[in-house]
């Protein structure tokens, strides 16, 4: 470990120009991905070893950022939280944790069966509440996409994009579980 | 007939010869070094045509240092004096390691791990710096000149710790490291491109000591990691061991001395090696106290009691497929690498898992070095017809300590490098000045279940209020997968000072004085390596910055580029004097002179490959 002089990367940038796109929340992922790579192709430390050190810090800044922005725009949840930044409103917040209480008692039903699947050491069923899920993430993704790119109902995307990101926890949790079961077997 | 090319006076010809560059893979049994000629990956054999270098130290009682095939000869007769599986030890501490069967006499310590030998107390990273530069001399010796660099294979499940220990050994072995390269990916280049694959590719590679999974994707000279698992200290030597507890209990044998237990460990690699290809192996020796060994261990046997073994490197495999999000139905191929995954149990069992036939037609023993030298060629700017780019991610998840000690993560395992991330902390009392972080890496919530990895002390905090302090500490890790952290207290914008004290690695201090205790302290040698240093590090940038001009000074002004030049000259001037000094100044100020240079053609650059983009408003 060293110590490196401070990034001044503007993190202000817009992801989607970035790799040239228009923001909306249907993205085509291809064009995404393959300008991903144009960007890294041109910008990797790889392509600067024998650069001067201004080049390589110049490089390692595109490079970092190029795969800050990719990730942000490839997860459908980072990417929806990412849209209602631009518009100045932040979807995870302390004073901005409201929920509908149908999703409360929703997820605390999968919190249960999570636990339940946990103590019977049952991965099957937790390799079904993971597909249960992906499901209900699915169609949270198609009511974001009709919120932010047809409506531009920005209020009610929030609230979806809140449930998705609650979604995703969970899913990482199951994961989690998934895993330690495996590790004791 | 062809014309001679002249270059312009002061100016390199450098672009147009082909550079002295390899790759080397730094294995925990074997070593190898490896590198293209005419296009083509060769690994360097040593003058009686081994490849193989076993990765064995032994230091001698005549003063000398002894490395490879002839050292491996001593473990048994001087087991004090000779280590084996080095690698095992890299970044890691005594309390990481099981060492009673070990016959090393360790010393007390609380950082990394210790040897004392006739040679002096030891450390890995200087054993292994030996072998280093065996590898580093054969080459020099077969290609005619001196190298420009290399690149040196590292476990993909490597910590920062142990990434650290291996190119502070390059750096004592007076090794330029062009990258760190993870050897699964390393085996995937020389795999992909030896048989133009496209799709997702997993490559499982045990080695001597360690156990690797990766997944790529690959497509269009494009490799990208898309997740990477494995265990650090699982490998073909724990194999060999279960034969040795085998034999114990076999022939009801006490545990034994040093000697003995080296014998015996040695019988037990030559048995696993027989039983690749044949049904039984015997194993009989003499040993110290005059008692004879004479048993036979069956295949049956052998994978009985190594089972389990076989199956540990599933979980890895599981964790990866999980993490990339996919199902083995998916899979395109699967590559062995590593001299352990010779052992017909282990195909069985991973051909099992995936459905699929294995791909084994390179040598798992030379597919690693061999794709690192495709990449040496490559990022040492030789021209090459193989454009391309590896994507590869942090292994493991860097956190921090927080209250009660847990963990918060900052960077997640499988991010693709380089990342950084920047956290925002506080002070806790009115005037405060310092603070101090604590930085972890794994998977776990608590701390204490974590790999410690440094304690960075803040310093140069301007005093304020308790609160008032926003201090923005960036977290880095490059292209090679280490940490660099730095601070700033954004609301004045000052820099903290950072002191790092790595919990399993050496400092700055303690490598500085290896390198000059291995200079032969003689002054003027001191000095004369440190002018060569500085002329080298002169031509580098010399070399870089004309090539840049003489292809986009399109990009700058008239003036900006006059400036660039006189800067340019001054260094082509001070390179012939004796000042090192004065060199590297002046290659800060070339270097600062090119700055707005340097980010015009990098905006050029990105726009061309985005066909049109304007990236004007990226403010680098």
């Amino acid at each position: 470990m060293s110590f490196t002089p401070a990034l001044n990367v503007d993190l202000n940038l817009n992801y989607f120009e970035l790799f040239g796109l228009s923001p909306s929340f249907n993205i085509d992922l291809a064009t995404l991905e393959s300008n991903f790579r144009k960007i890294q192709s041109e910008s990797h430390p790889d392509r600067f070893v024998s650069a001067t050190s201004t080049e390589k810090l110049q490089s390692m800044q595109l490079a970092t950022l190029a795969n800050e922005a990719y990730q942000n725009l490839k997860n459908p949840a980072n990417r929806a939280k990412y849209l209602l930044e631009l518009q100045g409103i932040e979807a995870i917040s302390e004073t901005n944790t409201a929920m509908p209480l149908d999703f409360l008692m929703q997820q605390m039903e999968w919190r249960e069966s999570l636990e339940d699947a946990k103590g019977a050491k049952n991965i099957n069923a937790l390799e079904n509440l993971l597909r249960e899920m992906q499901q209900e993430a699915k169609l949270l993704q198609s009511e974001i996409a009709t919120f932010i790119d047809v409506k531009q109902d920005y209020i009610s995307a929030t609230g979806a994009t809140r449930k998705l990101i609650f979604i995703d926890k969970v899913v990482a949790d199951i994961n989690k579980a998934i895993e330690q079961l495996e590790a004791e077997l | 007939m062809a014309l001679l090319q002249i270059s312009e006076p002061g100016m390199s010809a450098a672009p147009h010869q082909h550079k002295l560059a390899v790759g080397i893979d730094l294995g925990t049994t074997n070593s190898l070094v490896a590198t293209v000629r005419s296009g083509l990956s060769n690994v360097i054999n040593d003058e009686h045509g081994h490849a193989l270098l076993p990765s064995v130290v032994h230091y001698v009682e005549d003063g000398n240092i002894d490395v490879g095939f002839s050292a491996q000869k001593q473990q048994n007769l001087d087991p004090h004096n000779t280590i084996v599986s080095v690698k095992r030890f890299m970044g890691r501490g005594l309390k990481d390691l099981d060492v009673s069967q070990l016959p090393y006499r360790f010393t007390e310590t609380s950082g990394m791990v210790q040897i004392e030998t006739r040679a002096g107390i030891k450390t890995p990273v200087e054993i292994s710096a030996e072998i280093l530069k065996v590898l580093k001399t054969r080459a020099e010796n077969t290609l005619g000149g001196e190298l420009v660099g290399a690149v040196i294979t590292v476990p993909a499940y490597f910590d920062d710790a142990q990434r650290q220990a291996t190119k502070d050994a390059a750096r004592l072995a007076g090794i330029n490291v062009l990258r760190l390269l993870n050897e699964p990916t390393a085996a995937a280049v020389a795999y992909g491109l030896d048989n133009a694959s496209e799709g997702i590719y997993v490559i499982y590679d045990l080695g001597g000591g360690t156990f690797d999974i990766s997944i790529l994707k690959l497509s269009k000279g494009v490799f990208e990691v898309l997740a990477t698992n494995g265990d650090s200290a699982l490998g073909g030597d724990d194999f060999d061991h279960r034969i040795f507890c085998w034999i114990l209990e076999s022939a009801k044998l006490t545990p034994r001395n040093a000697h003995d237990t080296r014998l015996l460990l040695s019988k037990a690699r030559e048995a696993k090696e027989w039983l690749t290809e044949h049904a039984e192996a015997n194993i009989s020796c003499l040993l110290s106290d005059g008692e004879f060994v004479n048993l036979t261990l069956t295949t049956a046997e052998f994978i009985a009691f190594t089972e389990n073994l076989v199956q540990k490197t599933l979980s890895p495999t599981r964790k990866a497929m999980r993490d990339a999000g996919l199902t083995v139905e998916e899979i395109n191929g699967v590559v062995m690498v590593g001299g352990a995954t010779r052992m017909p149990q282990v195909r069985k069992t991973v051909a099992e898992y995936f459905k699929q036939t294995l791909l084994t037609n390179l040598d798992p023993d030379k597919v690693v070095a061999l794709g690192a030298a495709i990449q040496a060629n490559i990022l040492a700017g030789n021209k090459s017809d193989e454009d391309l780019l590896l994507l590869d991610v942090i292994p493991l998840s860097l956190g921090l300590e927080t209250y009660g000690g847990l963990t918060e993560r900052v960077i997640h395992r499988n991010s693709t490098l380089p990342v950084a991330r920047a956290q925002e902390f506080t002070t806790y009392k009115d005037g405060q000045t310092a603070m101090s972080i604590h930085v972890v890496q794994g998977e776990r919530e608590l701390v204490s279940d974590c790999r410690s990895l440094a304690r960075f002390e803040l310093r140069g905090i301007p005093p304020m209020v308790a609160g008032a302090a926003r201090i923005r500490v960036t977290f880095t890790v490059d292209a090679d997968g280490l940490l660099s952290v730095s601070a700033r207290e954004t609301s004045t914008n000052v820099e903290a000072h950072i002191a790092v004290k790595p919990s399993y690695g050496l400092s700055e201090d303690e490598i500085t004085n290896m390198l000059k205790a291995s200079f032969n302290s003689a002054e003027a040698d001191k000095k004369a390596r440190m002018l060569a240093e500085a002329r080298v590090a002169a031509g580098a940038i010399l070399e870089a910055v004309a090539m840049a001009l003489s292809t986009d000074s399109a990009l700058i002004s008239v003036e900006e580029k006059q400036a660039i030049e006189a800067e340019m000259q001054r260094l082509a001037l001070l390179k012939e004097t004796q000042d090192d000094d004065a060199i590297h100044k002046a290659v800060e100020a070339l270097n600062h002179a090119t700055e707005a240079f340097a980010a015009a053609r990098m905006n050029a650059s990105v726009s061309r490959a985005l066909a049109g983009k304007n990236l004007q408003d990226i403010n680098l």
